[in-house]
């Protein structure tokens, strides 16, 4: 018998998967398909303080061994989410969920958290300052260690709930933006959010995207998201929820051995809705295969 | 869902017929559409159903035109390729409207979607007409079979060189209390205007971009005078009074 659970800052996960923010929506599409309570946990739909429509599409364009979105941010807001979609994932989930915020401004991040952190159903926040799709809001905080540290001590203010700090990877130096918001007190890390990327059409010699850029996923990017866990985990002393590219048991045990505690499938959802389930059933074998018996055991190996 | 090729024919220069064989349980209406996994292709291809048998080893009919890289693959898979999909996707047509005599309008590749439904009118004891729009005589398909059915069908081409000259619009002129569409938006807009000018209404399906085809990853998104919608999942088929142009 192997051993899959996992502990974010005191919350106990069942096993390390939990689907990334964005590939997931509220959950509800998934749940027609299987039972999504045997998820550690999944990442909500990323959401602003006011309702928000989105980029113009085309917002999808292929790559090879990945994608590129450019949705930017579309959501029904906090106050919609509380009212509706909390108490309708009740319903089908049973579990605790992350809750991913972003904001374009400090008291935006703020006033989410201050309001998300009064309901049960929320394990721990996400805060998103890495959202490539947006202007002026998202990455922009994220792309320097000091906007990045005031955002996360202005979060951590006005709430009680563990506060995680999702980090983008478009930036020179991960690992001093992860050490500012450790040291403001953040009490995790999400890392990788999408890489800015973007395709041209050989037909109408125009972006694809009509946003031009967006932010690339998919399995090519792996290798990428794999180096920086691996650097921030040795640089930081808190735990870190890998992701970027995570496609089959073989990548959750790759990134847990870079240093991730827990591991959040993205884009792959979107190309095939089985994923996580297919991994949670192949987790037990793969460890056996690999001689791990614990999965907590060997976060960090790589380096420990 | 595992699907097994049986048939892939020509039918244009561009447009290809695919034959599959697997559990068609999965749809339920006219209009839907499917997500095909190919080989070396990271996302999946949404593809309108042409038709379909129900069963477990039913038979499912795609018609779909070569437009990239992924399609280009596609008309060259052999007989017997296994093939990974997703189906029944979409809210498809809604035929449970007290019109008798609809008008099925399709553009090109808009064609297609529209078999199965004039089919399932027919069942239903209306009396469909149809209009296929396309460029030129040798873009022409699928005239043959939807003859067959025993409804009036007029062709249109762009350039005359058959049926009527000009656009769908020019074959809009019969008696009809509603119309069905697929095909290009040019085309829509055109088809939404005469039928603004008789008081008529009608269902357009959209094309867009999409990644997940199942309404999770808000890429095909649009806004609607009903709010904003998923053209994958909330759709493809919008009605007439909620479209925004």
């Amino acid at each position: 018998m192997v051993n899959t659970k996992v502990t974010l800052s005191g919350w106990t996960l069942d096993n390390p998967l939990i689907p990334a923010s964005g590939t997931f929506g509220f959950g509800k599409e998934f749940a027609e398909l299987w039972d999504i309570n045997m998820l550690g946990s999944f990442s909500f739909k990323g959401t602003t303080l006011e309702p928000r429509f989105g980029n113009p599409t085309p917002r999808i364009a292929e790559c090879t061994a990945g994608m590129i979105n450019a949705v930017g941010l579309q959501n029904p807001g906090i106050h919609h989410v509380i009212e509706h979609e909390l108490p309708e994932m009740k319903k089908y989930f049973h579990k605790k969920v992350v809750a991913n915020i972003s904001g374009f401004s400090i008291d935006e991040y703020v006033e989410c958290c201050r309001l998300i952190d009064k309901e049960d159903q929320v394990g721990i926040i996400e805060v998103n300052v890495s959202c490539p799709n947006v202007h002026g809001g998202g990455m922009a905080f994220g792309t320097s260690p000091e906007n990045a540290a005031a955002v996360t001590k202005a979060v951590k203010a006005v709430t009680t709930k563990p506060v995680y700090i999702k980090l983008s990877p478009n930036v020179t130096d991960i690992v001093a933006v992860a050490k500012a918001c450790e040291a403001a007190g953040a009490d995790g890390l999400s890392l990788i959010n999408t890489m800015l990327g973007m395709r041209i059409d050989l037909k109408t010699k125009k972006p694809v995207i009509a946003n031009t850029m967006g932010g690339f996923s998919g399995p090519a990017i792996f290798p990428v998201a794999l180096r920086m866990v691996y650097q921030v985990a040795r640089a930081v002393n808190i735990p870190i929820i890998g992701m970027g590219g995570v496609a089959t048991a073989e990548d959750v045990i790759e990134m847990m051995l870079a240093g991730a505690t827990a591991v959040q499938i993205g884009a792959q959802n979107l190309v095939d809705p089985f994923v996580c389930p297919k991994i949670i059933n192949e987790l037990p074998e793969v460890m056996q295969k690999y001689g791990i018996s614990s999965l907590e055991e060997i976060i960090g190996g790589a380096w420990k | 869902m595992k699907f097994t090729i049986k048939e892939q024919r020509k039918l244009t220069s561009t447009v290809y017929f695919m034959r599959l064989e697997g559990d068609t349980t999965g749809i339920s209406k006219t209009g839907q559409f499917v997500q095909i996994q190919l080989p070396g292709f990271y996302l999946r291809r949404p593809i309108s159903i042409n038709d379909w048998t129900c069963g477990e080893n039913g038979t499912l009919d795609l018609i779909y035109k070569v437009v990239g890289h992924g399609t280009e693959a596609m008309k060259l898979l052999p007989d017997g390729t296994e093939l990974d999909l997703l189906i029944g996707l979409g809210n498809g047509y809604n035929i449970d409207g007290d019109e008798k005599k609809p008008l099925l309008i399709g553009g090109g590749v808009g064609v297609p979607p529209l078999y199965a439904l004039c089919k399932a009118l027919i069942a239903q004891g209306k009396q469909p007409s149809v209009v296929l729009g396309f460029n030129t005589a040798s873009e022409v398909f699928w005239k043959d079979e939807f003859e067959a059915l025993g409804v009036p069908v007029t062709v249109t081409t762009a350039d005359g060189t058959m049926g009527v000259k000009g656009f769908v619009t020019s074959a809009m002129d019969g008696d009809f209390d509603y119309v069905y569409t697929c095909g290009p938006e040019p085309m829509f807009k055109a088809v939404y205007k005469v039928l603004d000018e008789k008081g008529i209404s009608g269902q357009f399906s959209f094309e867009e971009r999409m990644a997940c085809g199942f309404g999770v990853c808000m890429g095909c998104s649009c806004k609607t005078k009903y709010g904003n919608k998923r053209i994958c999942k909330d759709g493809p088929v919008l009605v007439k009074e909620e479209i925004i142009w």
